[in-house]
């Protein structure tokens, strides 16, 4: 048998039919939907008599409208947003699927507790109308994001029409320089070869850099893959895998035997990318793609008119208004206690506004457990409940109009978090030194 | 789904790169669980000068007399990127826009386009930019479009000539799914909830 990579591997293990001219049907395994998309989706199948071939195998769960204000509810400052978790919650129960709804203990962003609770596992093909799905790839699974016409299908069907992407490798050999975070090596990649430099390939993360990161650095790593234009990332399963997924809620147990899931030594990919992790410093944007990154060191290349920045101005010192710290990308318990052991017995910078908000409940009752929430709160910021929150801005909660954000989100697009707001996307240490210094600053 | 089989038009120039879907539809455009109600947020944050009011900014393209009716969006490279929202591939048609031609498109946006009779084409910068001000014929039979031939996977090519629904094709290999799923649940068990 020739060799094979490891996404060939899950490829091979889930191709129903080959459908011809390089597409497939392949089998989904798991389905999670949201309340922004999800209503949309179960309503269509609904409206065309479709039903749901195993709602067993779907989840659903209120992360990217709902309110993450303390004593939440329903109620929820997006225009609409109501409705949208109402009929979730309605198109959820007719069509039997487990929905972790708005105070559920196991509520929070579904890339958070989809690993959390065992619903992620290696081996396994997982899709949800999200484009970050891609951070589940972190478990040596088949994740990706879809929108809401594939999810009907995969829900209909149990499966998916795939036109096979081509492999690329991407090695970060060596170790990481003190202080260079997983979010720092992602804003390295996609800076050094561009926001569409993944175009057309699913990306396989490997060396010495990556193996040598917890399943939440391997999950943060993957996250931005689809800041990378590929349609997901995976990591090779290991016993650092094996053991954050043993004794999980949804987990087999015993746990089958993976240890075959990784690529041949001799596996071929259409494209390699190497890069000396020593290479690698702390990493914040500049502009409004996730590619107008530098190390926060360095310079602005251009002018961007909309970051009020000149060519040549220096990223470090710029004044911030608000820190943010969430989303899947940064937002599990060890982002958390770093940003923390940052923060403690300081306080941030008068003028600016700094949040935590928690990528799960599960993350904030650990948090709390462990005092995480006492130390954000006397330094100053704001303590949440869990969800996407300010990541994106829905027409609800923002920030005032023109600030400057320093944000350990993904995405850094003009008028993500809102009208005029400047987005720096950065990791969650940087975004806490920041609060700390009112400005861009390194720990 | 409407098929799409040729397209005559004047073309709408947006020649920028990482035009991503939050700025094609922002979420607080999307206002009901529907597909539809739509095409006023299109582009909203750059179409208008005041987005609650709805006042056109006279210098964006689409807001253009030259421009008007055009059925055939320009871009640049990566166009799409970001939310998979399939919001944005329904605003586009909504709006009137069923051909985007780009220099490359975000994955999960190119499906969205061909699950909804839009066709994404790729070409080069120079050819993208020498369409400015032209009538453009797009043929997806014979893989042409202003004279420059483009790929597209044959799936993707079928599925919009024959305006297929994928759901209804799928359906039809209901016994080799049910097949593959009771043998895959000998196999794997433990995927099985």
């Amino acid at each position: 048998m020739t060799a094979r990579t490891l996404f060939d591997k899950l490829w091979d293990a889930h191709v129903i039919a080959d459908l011809g001219g390089g597409t497939a049907l392949i089998a989904i395994d798991r389905i999670f939907l949201h309340e922004r998309t999800g209503a949309a989706a179960l309503n269509a199948m609904k409206a065309e008599g479709r039903s749901v071939l195993d709602p067993r195998r779907v989840f659903a769960v209120m992360d990217h409208i709902v309110d993450t204000r303390p004593g939440r509810s329903d109620q929820t400052l997006v225009p609409g947003g109501q409705g949208f978790i109402s009929e979730t919650r309605a198109a959820c129960h007719d069509a039997g699927i487990t929905l972790f709804d708005v105070n559920d203990p196991d509520q929070g962003i579904t890339h958070v507790i989809s690993p959390e609770l065992g619903i992620i596992l290696p081996g396994l093909t997982l899709i949800a109308p999200d484009s970050h799905s891609c951070t589940q790839g972190a478990f040596g699974a088949l994740a990706w994001g879809i929108g809401s016409s594939e999810a009907e299908h995969a829900m209909a069907t149990g499966s998916l029409r795939v036109a096979k992407p081509k492999a690329m490798q991407v090695t970060f050999y060596g170790v990481v320089p003190s202080g260079v975070t997983p979010k720092d090596m992602m804003l390295h990649l996609i800076a050094t070869h561009g926001a569409s430099g993944g175009a057309g390939y699913a990306v396989e993360f490997a060396g010495a850099a990556v193996r040598a990161l917890d399943m939440e650095g391997r999950m943060t790593l993957c996250n931005m893959a689809t800041e990378f234009a590929t349609m997901t990332g995976l990591i090779a399963p290991d016993a650092v895998t094996f053991a954050y997924v043993k004794g999980r809620r949804y987990a087999p147990d015993p746990l089958p035997d993976w240890s075959a899931l990784a690529s041949d030594a001799d596996a071929v990919f259409d494209h390699e990318i190497s890069i000396d992790a020593a290479t690698i410093a702390p990493m914040v944007s500049w502009g409004t793609s996730p590619e107008q990154s530098i190390a926060i060191t360095g310079i602005t290349p251009v002018p961007s008119a909309y970051m009020g920045l000149d060519a040549g101005q220096a990223i470090a010192g710029v004044p911030i208004d608000i820190a943010f710290i969430g989303s899947c990308t940064n937002s599990r318990i060890s982002d958390l206690r770093r940003a923390a052991a940052i923060v403690q017995g300081k306080r941030v910078a008068d003028g600016v506004l700094a949040l935590v908000v928690p990528g799960s409940s599960a993350v904030k009752r650990a948090a709390e457990a462990e005092g995480l929430d006492k130390i954000f709160t006397d330094s100053g910021f704001e303590w949440r409940e869990s969800g996407c929150s300010l990541c994106f801005y829905a027409g609800g909660e923002g920030f005032p109009p023109g600030s400057r954000v320093i944000s350990s989100t993904n995405r850094n697009f003009e008028g993500r978090q809102g009208p005029g707001i400047r987005t720096h996307i950065a990791s969650p240490e940087t975004v806490a030194a920041s609060a700390l210094a009112g400005k861009i600053s390194t720990p | 789904m409407m098929p799409f089989t040729t397209l005559t038009s004047k073309v709408v120039p947006l020649l920028r790169d990482n035009v991503d879907t939050d700025t094609i539809i922002p979420s607080r455009e999307m206002r009901s669980t529907g597909k539809t109600g739509l095409k006023d947020g299109l582009f909203a944050p750059w179409r208008y000068t005041d987005v609650d009011a709805r006042k056109l900014n006279p210098t964006f393209p689409l807001n253009m007399a030259d421009y008007k009716d055009a059925q055939i969006l320009l871009a640049g490279a990566n166009f799409g990127c970001g939310s998979s929202r399939e919001h944005a591939v329904w605003a586009l048609a909504e709006y009137g826009i069923i051909c985007v031609i780009a220099e490359s498109f975000a994955p999960i946006f190119t499906n969205n386009c061909v699950r909804n009779g839009l066709l994404p084409i790729v070409l080069g910068k120079a050819q993208i930019a020498a369409m400015i001000g032209t009538v453009v014929t797009v043929d997806l039979a014979s893989q042409t479009a202003g004279g420059h031939s483009f790929a597209i996977d044959t799936e993707a090519k079928t599925m919009l000539l024959e305006g297929l629904d994928a759901i209804a094709l799928t359906l039809k290999h209901k016994p080799i799914i049910a097949a593959w799923l009771a043998q895959d649940r000998a196999a794997r068990p433990w995927v099985y909830l």
